[in-house]
């Protein structure tokens, strides 16, 4: 019992609550103690139990605290139970109802029934692990130590630190990986895909990247004729790009959009888009037929 | 069919074929199928056509063009040549202008007034290899240099005539040739005239 700290009950940023029951009796090992009516509260990284009489009475231990968990059914005159078998406390751990136990483990007791589903979220929560993949803020550290803080995000601050991490994932994405330049398809799969939680609307992200240059991030977000949006660092500069193209195009005498995304080592999307932009600087023309499109070096224009 | 005829660089490089939506390009690559059409149309002698003949025409139709593997050559007489390479088990595919782009050379053509249409569905037209004007000038100026003004000629003496035999005009068809007095005669230069067997113009 001595695992519980002491909460506000509030969910963190990432934290989502998964189930609740009312009417829920904790014993320290097999004693009962003075909490017996209370709410528990299972989320995505924490036990809580909140007392149905006075709310500001409210604990909770972290799921990485447990062990292993068991069902007691119930029987004449009891109540269905969990029992939840606990790793240590940690020494820096925040205060809680009990300083210290004799008992490594502790039982939840369903008086208004609710066992059930409740046992297997619970397990469900455990094998999952969820909590892993999702940092939460400094208050629900475990025993590897502080995690990054990350304050619940609101307003102008919320959308400059929404593009904050946009910015680290993307940026570390174009300038490593990508040759300077991603789809906005890829950045909103990559954000979203980091974020797990919380996912960016497509609108959220078109925003979001309107607002770069404003904000003076080295990202711009660019739309071509055909509509098809980029961010690119602001360093790229796709009409060098185009020069080069214009080169593997004549080595080869003649390429379609696939042939040339494969040769030069990007998506077919963006390597369109840059013999498009070939095309309409006069570098490249074009073959339209029946076998496809395919970009020549743009002989009208070189040969008189 | 006149073996001679020399096809051009572009003949042979498939964006020829399809019409270019950069418009700077796309200027260039009309003015080369104009080029072409009026070389075509004058050594082959064809004063008029049909849409459906240009259609079926080599002229719009590359049957022996190749698509793929193609690169440029430089050549020691300086000249460019688009050749290719045999593309392994690739078919030959054709070159074939579309109906629609062969409407947009045409109408090029007949703003630079060496087109005219001969009905009014524009189903066929008269191709001149030099402008009617320019046909008039030519001719006037040889009536001029002959001291032949105030003559009265033939249609025919004109162009079919022995005194004409060395001149440019001589064997012009006579739609062509209409036109090309009709030009001077807007300029005061001459007057079409009807005589006995036919028509016939009066030079000033």
């Amino acid at each position: 019992m001595d695992r519980f700290v002491w909460t506000s009950g509030l969910l963190e940023i990432n934290e989502t609550l998964v189930i609740q029951q009312r009417g829920v009796r904790i014993y320290d090992g097999e004693e009962k103690i003075k909490f017996d009516a209370g709410t528990l509260l299972l989320s995505t990284h924490r036990l809580i139990w909140r007392d149905q009489k006075n709310h500001e009475c409210c604990m909770a231990i972290l799921l990485s605290q447990i062990v292993f968990i068991e069902e007691q059914a119930a029987g004449i005159g009891k109540s269905a139970k969990i029992v939840v078998h606990l790793h240590p406390a940690p020494p820096n751990k925040e205060p809680g109802p009990f300083q210290s136990s004799k008992n490594s483990y502790i039982k939840l007791s369903f008086k208004e029934h609710g066992q059930i589903e409740f046992y297997r979220r619970l397990s469900e929560e455990m094998t999952q692990r969820r909590w892993e993949n999702m940092p939460v803020s400094q208050s629900l550290q475990t025993n590897r130590g502080p995690q990054p803080g990350r304050i619940r995000a609101v307003g102008i601050v919320g959308i400059e630190r929404k593009l904050e991490e946009k910015r680290k994932e993307t940026d570390k994405n174009i300038s490593e990986e990508r040759g300077g330049i991603m789809s906005l398809t890829e950045v909103y799969c990559l954000v979203n895909r980091a974020r797990g939680m919380e996912l960016l609307s497509p609108e959220d992200l078109v925003n979001a990247c309107k607002m770069l240059e404003a904000l003076k991030l080295p990202l711009r977000l660019r739309v071509f004729d055909s509509g098809v949006m980029v961010i690119e660092l602001q360093s790229h500069k796709e009409e060098e790009m185009v020069a080069s193209a214009l080169e593997t195009v004549s080595e080869k005498g003649s390429l379609t959009s696939e042939e040339f995304a494969k040769l030069v080592g990007m998506s077919v999307l963006l390597a369109k888009e840059r013999l498009l932009l070939a095309e309409k600087m006069g570098h490249l023309c074009r073959d339209d037929s029946v076998e496809g499109l395919r970009f020549y070096p743009n002989l009208f224009m070189t040969q008189s | 069919m006149a073996m001679s005829f020399e096809w051009p660089w572009q003949y042979r490089f498939p964006p020829f074929f399809t019409l270019q939506p950069n418009v700077d390009t796309r200027q260039k690559q009309l003015a080369a199928w104009c080029s072409l059409v009026l070389s075509f149309c004058r050594l082959h002698k064809q004063s008029s056509m049909t849409v459906m003949e240009a259609q079926e025409s080599p002229l719009f139709n590359n049957v022996k063009l190749q698509r793929s593997k193609g690169h440029l050559f430089l050549l020691p007489d300086s000249s460019l040549k688009y050749l290719w390479r045999k593309a392994e088990g690739r078919q030959q595919t054709e070159g074939k202008l579309p109906v629609e782009s062969i409407q947009i050379v045409l109408e090029e053509l007949r703003k630079k007034g060496n087109l005219e249409w001969l009905d009014k569905s524009k189903s066929s037209f008269l191709i001149m290899w030099r402008r009617p004007e320019e046909w008039g000038k030519l001719i006037y100026q040889w009536v001029s240099r002959s001291g032949q003004n105030n003559s009265v000629f033939t249609l025919y003496e004109l162009t079919n005539g022995e005194d004409t035999e060395d001149e440019e005009f001589h064997g012009l068809d006579e739609a062509t040739l209409l036109r090309a007095l009709q030009a001077l005669q807007q300029e005061h230069k001459a007057e079409i005239i009807t005589v006995s067997d036919g028509r016939g113009v009066k030079f000033f």
